[in-house]
């Protein structure tokens, strides 16, 4: 029971991470219809450039609290990833806008490209390790373990959505962008600025992804130019899951995530253990005894798979997602 | 059946001139590129084995209009296929052209267990669904190790038969004739051919009743429906016939390098692919080739100009040219779509569909 908590409470922190990368994705095809592959690497270089200025500020060694440190971090981080994604958007995606819907998906291939090689660049190839510099205080949860940095990236993400669903709602922005999506031209002809518009999706959803960078570095403890693949491609796997364009249905799908892989890490390695089939050959059998009965078919190393299925088992059973509309071949 | 059959000309002594000194250019190059060194000839190899893959992906990307961003896992099947059926990993030792089959028919079978539920659905999805398989193909070939060992995990397989004929193996180097051949330079006859015939096969493609509906879809997948296609079946074909390419390739470069690890195909080996199909021109043949053999030869361009050039200016190596490539080849995709959207040797078709109309539409 409270390894099944345990895991729900890990999914649910990795989760709302999900969910706020996922906004992004959504936002941009809710609006134009693309899908911004670059979208992760964007979160990428939000933990890259945060972790920098944290590490640049330790090293100084100012009297600061931790807390305004990471948040110093996180001021520097924004408005780059907004710049990044303001430029990419400027150069790569709008003069395409009319072509054949395969040219903007290259350069959007093409863009996720330079940036994780300037990364790489920037910031070398290896591993790089994010200063402990608060310790996460576990707390006792009916027998599972919550950190309050778990309560914090979850409390954040929340009010982050809540911020984003109140701007889309209740401003003339959000209704701006409501239009734009429902029909550009018709936007554009009651007086909406749609390359605004649409530059503030981009720029709204960076914003997001560089606070969900900082988010995955300080929980995870490591960033990585390559980190942003991975992320990305669960974080659209989490849009498409709560219906791709729908803002409710990538913070749903971004959650439910999380906890699906969660589990499916947790309980993978026992659930395809194969020490209990007789027909299991002599080496196998050895392996039972040396490992104490417990050796799976699939490892917790396989957690990265998991979303990969979702996406393919959402596409094929309900390719509209969770709360999402109709998905029509050509839009 | 009368009515697509062309007129016959007799060719005239001047082509078949042309097509002699070709032959007899691409017959002598390895022994040119061998007095230059080894190295070269073996980059030759490479270019063919992209050549062949390229080729591949342009019936997927270029003809078809679909993108794949995962089409390196079928090159994955097909070298590991080769790897495991000819190795002392499993002590399967069987020849060439059986498992070459095998693997073009696996590879195949992935391809449309991909991409039959993603096909029904807008070409975006392709692009995300592959991308995902691409990668997933690596997990597993990195973590398939254990509690059986199916792939030797990160180590990879070594120690893989080359090809051979009889007794005659591709692998080493001997004396034929009183000529000094060397391992790679063998292996480039066996690869021509085979490009050579992946090439024909792709001409006579494109022109067939198939590689019209491929075109068809591309350019207007309703009208193409309303016109009598399948449209669902004839571009999984076009999926299915792509990843048997890349199967091919595969099992050819397990052979030539005897050695696969996941680590070669790792996803910026399809965007390498993809970004060979863009710059030369999708759904244009030579174009095509054109764009392979450009992006092969680039980074040993690099490597050999860049890194001397920055231990002159900067005493040191600043950048190394493996990072740059890519860099480059991110850049290329970007500014190839943005400027020459149809490549460097586009097809007559593609480019005017690829251009941006100048009258907007709607």
């Amino acid at each position: 029971m409270d390894i099944l908590l345990q895991q729900l409470i890990n999914g649910l922190t990795l989760g709302s991470v999900y969910a706020l990368v996922a906004l992004g994705y959504t936002m941009v095809y809710g609006i134009i219809g693309l899908i911004n592959f670059a979208h992760g690497e964007v979160v990428m270089i939000g933990a890259m450039v945060s972790l920098s200025v944290v590490t640049g500020l330790i090293g100084m060694h100012v009297p600061l609290p931790p807390i305004v440190i990471i948040l110093a971090g996180l001021l520097v981080a924004i408005p780059i990833c907004m710049a990044i994604a303001y430029t990419m958007e400027k150069v790569a995606y709008r003069p395409l806008r009319k072509a054949p819907r395969l040219a903007p998906l290259i350069t959007a291939i093409g863009m996720s490209i330079i940036l994780q090689n300037v990364a790489l660049i920037v910031w070398g190839r290896n591993y790089r390790t994010f200063p402990t510099l608060i310790q996460p205080t576990p707390y006792n949860l009916f027998g599972a373990s919550i950190t309050d940095l778990q309560v914090v990236i979850v409390g954040l993400a929340g009010l982050l959505m809540g911020g984003l669903v109140f701007v889309v709602q209740r401003t003339r922005l959000g209704m701006a962008m409501r239009a734009t999506a429902q029909n550009p031209q018709v936007a554009g002809l009651m007086g909406i600025d749609i390359n605004v518009v649409i530059s503030a999706a981009f720029v709204i959803g960076a914003a997001l992804a560089a606070v969900a960078g900082l988010m995955v570095m300080t929980y995870y403890g490591i960033a990585h130019y390559y980190m942003g693949f991975l992320l990305g491609l669960k974080a659209f796997t989490a849009a498409v899951l709560g219906g791709i364009g729908n803002l409710a249905g990538a913070m749903l799908g971004g959650i439910l995530l999380g906890i699906i892989e969660a589990l499916g890490a947790g309980y993978i390695g026992d659930v395809t253990n194969i020490c209990g089939f007789p027909f299991l050959s002599d080496s196998l059998q050895q392996q039972c005894v040396s490992n104490d009965g417990q050796v799976s078919l699939f490892g917790s190393n396989y957690q990265d798979v998991f979303a990969f299925f979702v996406l393919i088992l959402v596409l094929i059973f309900k390719p509209s997602g969770l709360l999402g509309e109709r998905v029509s071949e050509r839009a | 059946m009368t009515t697509h059959r062309r007129r016959k000309k007799a060719i005239p002594p001047k082509a078949w001139a042309g097509v002699a000194l070709v032959a007899l250019a691409l017959a002598v190059l390895p022994f040119v590129a061998g007095s230059v060194g080894q190295a070269w000839v073996r980059i030759l190899n490479f270019a063919m084995i992209y050549i062949m893959l390229a080729l591949g992906l342009n019936i997927v990307v270029g003809f078809a209009g679909l993108l794949d961003l995962g089409y390196i896992a079928f090159y994955a099947v097909g070298a590991y296929v080769y790897a495991l059926l000819a190795s002392p990993h499993f002590n399967i030792h069987l020849p060439f052209w059986v498992i070459l089959p095998i693997g073009a028919g696996l590879a195949c079978l992935f391809g449309v267990l991909l991409g039959a539920p993603t096909l029904k659905l807008r070409g975006d999805y392709l692009a995300i669904v592959t991308l995902g398989f691409g990668e997933i193909i690596r997990i597993f070939l990195n973590n398939m190790n254990a509690p059986v060992n199916m792939t030797n995990g990160p180590q990879g397989i070594n120690i893989i038969d080359p090809f051979r004929i009889g007794s005659f193996s591709f692998a080493q180097a001997e004396r034929l004739g009183g000529i000094q051949v060397s391992g790679p330079q063998k292996y480039y006859y066996v690869l021509l051919l085979l490009t050579i015939v992946v090439i024909v096969i792709n001409l006579r493609l494109q022109n067939s009743r198939l590689g019209r509906a491929w075109e068809a879809i591309r350019e207007d997948e309703v009208a193409a429906k309303a016109m009598g296609i399948n449209t669902r079946n004839v571009k999984l074909l076009a999926f299915a016939m792509g990843a048997s390419f890349g199967g091919v390739a595969g099992g050819i470069f397990s052979a030539t390098q005897q050695f696969v690890s996941p680590e070669s195909f790792s996803l910026f080996e399809s965007v390498i692919v993809l970004a060979m199909v863009v710059l030369g021109g999708m759904g244009n043949i030579p174009g095509v080739i054109l764009g392979a053999i450009l992006l092969t030869l680039l980074p040993e361009v690099l490597r050999s100009t860049m890194e001397p050039l920055q231990n002159v200016l900067f005493g040191r190596v600043l950048l190394d040219a493996e990072t740059v490539r890519l860099l480059v080849f991110g850049i290329a995709l970007v500014a190839i779509m943005l400027y020459r959207p149809a490549g460097l040797w586009p097809s007559a078709v593609r480019k005017r569909e690829l251009e941006v109309p100048k009258v907007v539409e709607q």
